[in-house]
């Protein structure tokens, strides 16, 4: 085509490279929708089986169980916004640390998307946005499954819906910003590596099975874990959605929400501008 | 007299700003490299670019050839803002690509060595999706990949996904997505290697038509029969530094208007005193001793083949290889080796 018109040198607004922005969230969009069975599968399976394993099959076996006398009969109120975190933890690592991981490894798919009329810096803030929303939707499936599966419902109790917003939103972009630190510095051999011996460890000591205030009787381990990301998503979804539980204060929790979101994006960007230009 | 000074003058003033020619056939410059160095100071200090300069104009087909390892990888990924130069400008469309990466970017259209084809989308939505990165409508985003779709024969593909295509048909895809956006110019780092003679042939069919659409191409190769048939003109490139820049007949004309006599003797003593017999020969320009024989560079004349072989025969001649005037003696003179090699 011969039409083509001429753009005038330094013509670049904001305009393009939203636009641009846009047009990679659709991708994103499109990409997901196709795959939604997978998606749900893979953000609903381990809250959906935890659940019932622990709050249901547990406590009809009775006082005879030890696991389900450990557990307790509030055990569904602890663990609901821990599973919530770790449903906003997997969702992010699976939407950007993995495929991230193999675009830049071994299709370099990355290359159009990095060609766009956008700064590159754009480019990993949209996968983090992406990854986000699907973090968000992962964490509120959580709440009816928690419903519903337990022999003891259990209910959220939301009173502060800021606050939860608030939590949810930026837990789910420390997810994501984790996922582009570990996608961009890890390689896809090793991915599964990074799995055993950083996702899980963080899950586990993150305050998921346990609220934070519970582990005074361990004090190096209760001092040691403020390191954790996974803690303050946590103890955050915690005084969001089961604030009847002991959890820290409100402004301690953003604050870190914050500072490792923060952390771990400024990291993550530099892993990705270190793999995207030579 | 004065009528010629001030075209001069003209042509210097309309060549800097780039615009149309009023003394001649000076068009936009598209694509400017300017003293282009890029040295990558790992454990082994390695000069990629070495000062390069070069200058594209307006619809031009350019080649950079060059063995592996020459830069041109190098001076494409720079140009594209996807490697820092360590001291140099790059300017497409008059715009710095340092300085204003993603503006340049609108005017680049990029065909990298490698299937960087979008793996979850089909063939229609990697050109639909690429079309809306650039801020394209869904309705216009939509008639330019069709489009793009017919022009390239793929819309019986349409629905396939890229793991699904062979090698030529996915570079036509790739192609196709790079031009999408309408670039000012259009980078093809190394386009046929890995394709079977027929798919390459398809995808020069496919180039030859980008010429119609006054895209300026930049194709990188070490092919000398893909720079010699595409090119309007070319740089030859070796160790990082432009050893010669021309029209292909030019380069012939200039550097490899002789041809090349490969040697092979069963014999190697004294293969000094052929060398010595042959230099004193006016047709030779050079002679030298090869692992296998001699390599002559010289004018076919009348007579002299013969007179070679009878000079040659007391070594035993296993084979004689002759290489006609072409870009492959151009090269071989400017480095002194073969492309290959």
């Amino acid at each position: 085509m011969s039409n083509q018109s001429p753009v005038a040198p330094h013509s670049l607004g904001a305009g393009v490279s939203l636009k641009a922005f846009f047009g990679l969230f659709l991708r994103d969009t499109r990409v997901l929708m196709r795959e939604m069975l997978p998606f749900l599968l893979r953000v609903g399976m381990q809250p959906l089986l935890f659940l019932f394993v622990f709050t249901f099959i547990l406590p009809r076996m009775g006082g005879g169980n030890p696991m389900a006398m450990a557990g307790g009969a509030n055990f569904g109120v602890i663990i609901l916004p821990g599973l919530m975190a770790v449903a906003i933890m997997f969702s992010g690592i699976a939407a950007v640390a993995l495929p991230l991981s193999a675009e830049f490894g071994i299709t370099r798919e990355i290359d159009d998307r990095v060609m766009c009329p956008l700064p590159l810096w754009a480019v990993a803030l949209e996968k983090v946005c992406f990854s986000a929303i699907q973090s968000m939707v992962a964490a509120l499936l959580v709440i009816p499954m928690a419903y519903y599966i337990p022999a003891v419902p259990v209910r959220a109790q939301i009173h502060d819906w800021p606050l939860f917003a608030v939590v949810l939103v930026l837990a789910s972009l420390l997810a994501g910003s984790l996922g582009l630190v570990i996608g961009s510095t890890v390689n896809p051999k090793q991915i599964g590596l990074v799995f055993s011996i950083l996702v899980v460890p963080i899950t586990f000591l993150g305050c998921v099975y346990y609220p934070w205030a519970q582990l005074d009787k361990i004090r190096w381990l209760q001092v040691g874990v403020l390191f954790n990301p996974i803690v303050y998503m946590s103890e955050g979804l915690r005084a969001a959605v089961t604030p009847q539980i002991a959890h820290m204060p409100w402004w301690a929790i953003l604050t870190a929400l914050v500072f490792f979101t923060a952390l771990m994006g400024r990291l993550g960007l530099r892993g990705f501008l270190k793999r995207v230009v030579s | 007299m004065p009528t010629e000074y001030l075209c001069d003058q003209a042509y210097t003033v309309f060549w800097r700003v780039g615009s149309i020619f009023p003394c001649g056939t000076v068009k936009p410059l598209i694509v400017e490299i300017e003293a282009l160095t890029k040295v990558y100071e790992t454990k082994l200090r390695v000069v990629a670019l070495d000062g390069i300069d070069l200058e594209l104009q307006q619809g031009e087909i350019f080649g950079l050839l060059g063995p592996n390892g020459a830069g041109k990888t190098t001076a494409i990924s720079i140009s594209t803002t996807r490697a820092l130069p360590t001291s140099g400008t790059v300017r497409i469309a008059g715009i710095d690509v340092v300085k204003h990466p993603s503006h340049a970017r609108r005017h680049i259209g990029v065909v990298p060595q490698f299937n960087t084809l979008d793996r979850s989308l089909t063939v229609y939505e990697n050109l639909y999706f690429h079309c809306r990165y650039f801020g394209f409508s869904h309705a216009h985003a939509k008639a330019r990949s069709l489009e793009l779709l017919e022009q390239f024969l793929l819309t019986e593909r349409k629905n396939v996904y890229p793991a699904q295509l062979s090698g030529g048909l996915a570079q036509r895809v790739q192609i196709a997505r790079a031009i999408a956006h309408r670039p000012t110019v259009l980078f093809l780092d190394e386009p046929s290697a890995g394709l079977d003679p027929q798919s390459r042939m398809a995808m020069w069919t496919a180039v030859e038509g980008l010429r119609k659409e006054g895209i300026t191409v930049l194709l990188t190769t070490h092919y000398m029969e893909e720079a010699d048939s595409l090119s309007d003109r070319l740089a030859i490139l070796d160790h990082g530094k432009v050893l010669a820049l021309g029209t292909p007949d030019e380069l012939k004309a200039t550097y490899g208007a002789e041809t090349i006599f490969d040697l092979k003797l069963r014999s190697h003593d004294d293969l000094e005193s052929l060398v010595t017999v042959m230099k004193s020969r006016p047709e030779v320009t050079s002679a030298d001793v090869t692992p296998e024989g001699v390599r002559l560079i010289a004018t076919n004349a009348d007579g002299f083949l013969p007179m070679m072989v009878q000079a040659a025969a007391r070594y035993g001649v296993r084979d004689l290889g002759i290489t006609e005037p072409s870009l492959e003696t151009v090269f071989i003179h400017l480095t002194g080796r073969d492309l290959r090699e």
